[in-house]
């Protein structure tokens, strides 16, 4: 849908599953869900995460894939892998830094999130963000999402490789990108390089 | 009546519950196919009642749509609305009426079950007086089944005794929101959540239990809006808490008392509100004086810093919401809990102007307007009280009898089933209600039914009261008769009729008329549809508090629904109540309540020392006569779980998903351990959706709140050890305890 950008934010997720129970009413892959959903440590706290595909720029699903089976779309959404070119060898689902993709049986294909094809093509928006009931998913346009104390990026950091993708992340407001390295809240890293620069 | 005819394991092989994963057809077949319309309608799942559209061909529904420019959710659904459709089609589904005969439950003729039932209804009636058959009803039928239900036992029983399942949810919070303000809803809609300064959330699991009002705290939050959550367990929505009070089960009163002692030792009373527009302070503010910080502290559990601090953003904000729910209200002193926190937004001036008020979350599917328009016990459409003379001479004479016609006050839904116990109440009828999963003490209800000469039961599905029947009446479901329903906010909707009853199930409306027929009562029940009921209803609760006169379905489909009161058609209905700082009360002024402290009607001591607390998960829905049959919903929480802390775990040697035995003075209940650092370390929780070996309820008590009658579910004493031998058997099937010996005719 123009105009209509996804944000992913874990902080407000519930626990529910109402995402993954909506998944599977879905058209193209009917009574499969494809959200990934976890209580981070449910003996610790009742912290949950629901997660959709990121719809990276540069897939490395995509790049890893010996069949070429997996196609990303001119508007930015990477899609299951094509039946007839799957080969099942899951190198897609070992690359994945997200943990998307899926290994279907007994269809032996990948599967994953294509942010509802069916649905936003024709004006809809994807299953999930339109149910989630704290909009932990959430589909909408970029000045609503101005509105929460959060700020979207979608600039990752897996080690070396960074990544770009499609869906946002929420993170805090001072925070450009996803990336976690204690050096970047160190006092003494950035006094010394500005003391080697004096 | 008396035991089951046949085991429960037959039962269950007929009857269900049998878990349902798929739409009509499979996921590949029939609902792929283009739906030949789309319903406007609603999830029957809760309270928050979610706009959904349901998809339809062929007279089934086979999936949803979701509703985005319904104002209230927007399109969002939790898990249960999700899969709501999923209990259309379902292969449990009662197709016809049964009868109880010698070898189990076997389909009959209308004719026959009906003739059968006014039958019973004439001998116990004439044998005992009319008030030895009492009729049940239920919080998730539409309003105007309520009405015809209310009507049904006073005009066409001439019984006393008529209450229903709402009497289980929210009642505490009705008793005392009608002594403050001489009202009983809640006094803002949703859309004001957000602009709260502060929300204080005490006894409401909003996460699993009103999913839908997490994104309503939640852009709170993101406006700049603080939230304290007090709850014994840390709830999911505490997970974004800016103060968290961890207080002892059956404390909160200690705890709201604690807080108005500091809001009024500071001096952050709104005075001028007060002396202009409220009753009884002085009395109440005499009271909190005696409850310090520290005391409040010693009671709850809670730190007083925290207390002061909660107090304290409440006293000094511009705007405060207060919301509670059954945590707060299922205790033997709901009403003095529910009194307490409309005295904090009385002092504090935080009512009837935006983002702020005293809030109730409804419940149950239609728990709002379920109890508005006469099946409880005391009171006429319109909430009127069954007590008043003008009230009585009013709604007779819409009904065509003479006022000394109409029965006085009955019993309330546990009144009713232990006088089925002493056998003064010989006959019974029911419809959407299982009171053998959802009352407490589940043994002494067994026991009871048991005793019955007769029990009816209207339902969709054979709920597990319904083994008990000498009758099963094959009713509708939600989606299969028109009908209004009552959202937690107080805005009445549309609950639109989408598809046909199966087979020759039919509408529980047709059920109810036609039973009147039989009794000869039938002039007094001309209704031909739901638009005719409706008809009365709108008349009969004009004046009243609960005005419909304005509503009608085709408003309601215009205008997405419309808050009551809304006396004329032309009025636009009233979401914030007392915008004109008038109350309904005969004085027109908001009445403080003084509150007493009492300890609970089922005290902890040596032998069981720790507390009991029981609730709901998100992925079900009351006694789960319809949710345990969503295989998707099952799947997610298939069985009940005794959720306690590491450290108390760690005394007894309990590890996560061990088998445990929990006791109390009533029962003892064998289910697995879940070992969580989110909840305190002196309580047990068990969800009660459950029915058979594993039903919670098995252990409650019946210490009922002397003014509302709500049983205390929420405080238990007991005790937890591993188990020994335990029956490990996946299903609810009934086991060791058997049925109490059979009595009656």
């Amino acid at each position: 849908m123009f105009g209509y950008e996804f944000y992913i934010d874990p902080s407000r997720c519930i626990g529910c599953r109402s995402c993954l129970q909506a998944c599977e009413e879905c058209e193209t892959h009917r009574g499969k869900s494809m959200i990934n959903f976890d209580f981070i440590e449910r003996r610790e706290s009742i912290t949950s995460a629901a997660y959709v595909c990121w719809h990276c720029d540069e897939p490395t699903c995509a790049q890893v894939c010996p069949a070429d089976a997996i196609k990303k779309g001119d508007d930015g959404i990477v899609h299951s892998s094509l039946k007839p070119r799957c080969i099942a060898c899951s190198n897609c689902v070992l690359a994945c830094p997200f943990g998307i993709p899926k290994m279907m049986e007994p269809e032996q294909q990948m599967m994953k999130c294509d942010m509802c094809y069916d649905r936003t093509s024709v004006g809809k928006r994807p299953m999930c963000a339109t149910v989630c009931p704290s909009q932990a998913l959430a589909y909408i346009r970029p000045e609503e999402i101005a509105r929460r104390k959060e700020k979207p990026t979608n600039i990752f950091y897996f080690g070396e490789q960074k990544i770009t993708t499609k869906v946002f992340m929420m993170a805090p407001a001072e925070r450009d990108a996803i990336a976690l390295d204690v050096v970047d809240y160190m006092w003494e890293e950035k006094h010394e390089l500005a003391v080697a620069i004096e | 009546m008396a035991k089951a005819p046949v085991s429960e394991e037959a039962l269950k092989e007929q009857f269900g519950p049998h878990l349902n994963y798929v739409p009509p057809g499979g996921w590949k077949d029939e609902s792929i196919h283009p739906a030949e319309k789309l319903v406007k309608t609603h999830c029957c799942f809760c309270g928050q009642q979610c706009g959904i559209q349901l998809k339809v061909r062929k007279n089934r529904i086979i999936g949803f749509e979701p509703w985005e420019d319904f104002p209230f959710n927007h399109g969002m659904l939790c898990p249960k609305g999700v899969k709501r459709y999923m209990q259309s089609g379902h292969p449990d589904r009662l197709l016809a009426p049964m009868m109880r005969r010698t070898d189990g439950f076997q389909p009959a003729t209308w004719d026959e079950c009906l003739d059968f039932t006014v039958g019973r209804i004439r001998d116990i009636q004439g044998k005992y007086g009319k008030d030895a058959f009492a009729v049940y009803g239920g919080a998730s039928l539409s309003t105007e089944k309520s009405y015809l239900l209310g009507k049904f036992a006073r005009v066409a029983l001439g019984t006393r005794h008529i209450d229903y399942n709402g009497r289980l949810c929210m009642v505490s919070a009705g008793t005392a929101y009608k002594l403050a303000f001489g009202i009983d809803r809640s006094t803002i809609p949703w859309s004001e959540i957000p602009k709260a300064e502060v929300l204080f959330v005490i006894g409401a699991n909003v996460g699993e239990c009103a999913p839908i009002t997490t994104d309503y705290i939640w852009q709170c939050r993101d406006n700049g809006g603080r939230l304290i959550v007090a709850d014994p367990r840390m709830t999911p929505i505490t997970r974004n808490a800016d103060l968290y009070l961890p207080l002892r089960p059956g404390t909160d009163l200690a705890l709201l008392l604690g807080m108005l002692h500091v809001i009024l030792h500071d001096g952050l009373e709104d005075r001028e509100f007060i002396s202009r527009y409220t009753t009884g302070f002085e009395d109440v503010a005499a009271d909190a004086k005696q409850w310090d910080p520290r005391r409040s502290a010693e009671m709850t559990g809670v730190p007083p810093e925290a207390i002061e601090k909660a107090a304290r953003w409440i006293g000094k904000s511009k705007r405060a919401i207060l919301m509670h729910a059954r945590g707060l209200e299922h205790q033997s002193k709901g009403v003095e809990n529910c009194s307490a926190i409309v005295n904090i937004a009385l002092a504090t001036g935080n009512i009837g102007r935006e983002g702020s008020g005293p809030t109730m979350i409804t419940g149950q599917g239609n728990g709002q307007g379920g109890r508005e328009h006469g099946q409880k016990c005391d009171q006429l459409p319109g909430q009127r009280s069954l007590t008043d003379p003008a009230a009585r001479e009013y709604v007779a004479g819409i009904w065509g009898i003479r006022p000394e016609e109409l029965p006085q006050p009955g019993y309330s839904a546990q009144e009713i089933m232990n006088a089925i116990h002493s056998g003064e109440i010989r006959g019974l009828l029911s419809m959407c209600f299982n009171p053998l999963v959802s009352l407490p003490d589940a043994n002494f209800t067994r026991e009871a039914l048991s005793k019955l000469e007769f029990l009816g039961v209207v339902d969709f599905f054979m709920s597990e009261t319904a083994h008990h029947a000498d009758v099963v009446l094959a009713g509708s479901l939600h989606e299969e008769e028109d009908g209004l329903g009552c959202s937690a906010e107080g805005r009445v909707i549309h609950w639109q009729k989408s598809i046909d009853p199966p087979g020759q199930a039919r509408c529980d409306s047709d059920i109810i008329i036609d039973i009147a027929h039989r009794l000869g009562r039938g002039q007094y029940f001309p209704f031909k549809s739901p638009a005719d009921i409706l008809e009365e209803l709108r008349v009969a609760s004009r004046g009243g508090v609960a005005d419909y006169y304005g509503i009608t379905y085709e408003r309601i489909d215009k205008e997405k629904g419309i808050f009551w009161p809304c006396p004329d058609l032309k009025h636009p209905g009233t979401p914030i109540l007392f915008a004109d700082k008038r109350f309904y009360t005969h004085d027109g002024k908001a009445h403080f309540n003084k509150t007493e402290w009492r300890p609970s009607g089922d005290p902890i001591d040596q032998e069981y020392p720790l507390y009991l607390t029981t609730g709901r998960v998100v992925s079900q829905y009351l006694s789960g006569t319809q949710t345990r049959r969503i295989g998707a919903l099952v799947d997610q929480y298939p069985e009940p779980r005794a959720e306690l802390h590491p450290r108390l775990a760690q005394q007894l040697n309990i590890k996560d998903g061990d088998w445990v035995t929990v006791t109390t003075r009533r029962d003892d209940v064998t289910v697995r351990a879940m070992v969580v650092k989110t909840i305190r370390p002196d309580t047990v929780f068990i969800p009660y959706h459950w029915a058979g070996i594993r039903s919670a309820n098995r252990l409650t008590h019946r210490t009922l709140d002397p003014r509302s009658k709500i049983p205390e579910f929420k405080v238990s004493a007991c005790r937890i050890k591993h188990a020994t031998n335990p029956d490990t058997s996946p299903d609810d099937r009934e086991a060791h305890h058997n049925d109490a010996p059979r009595g009656g005719a």
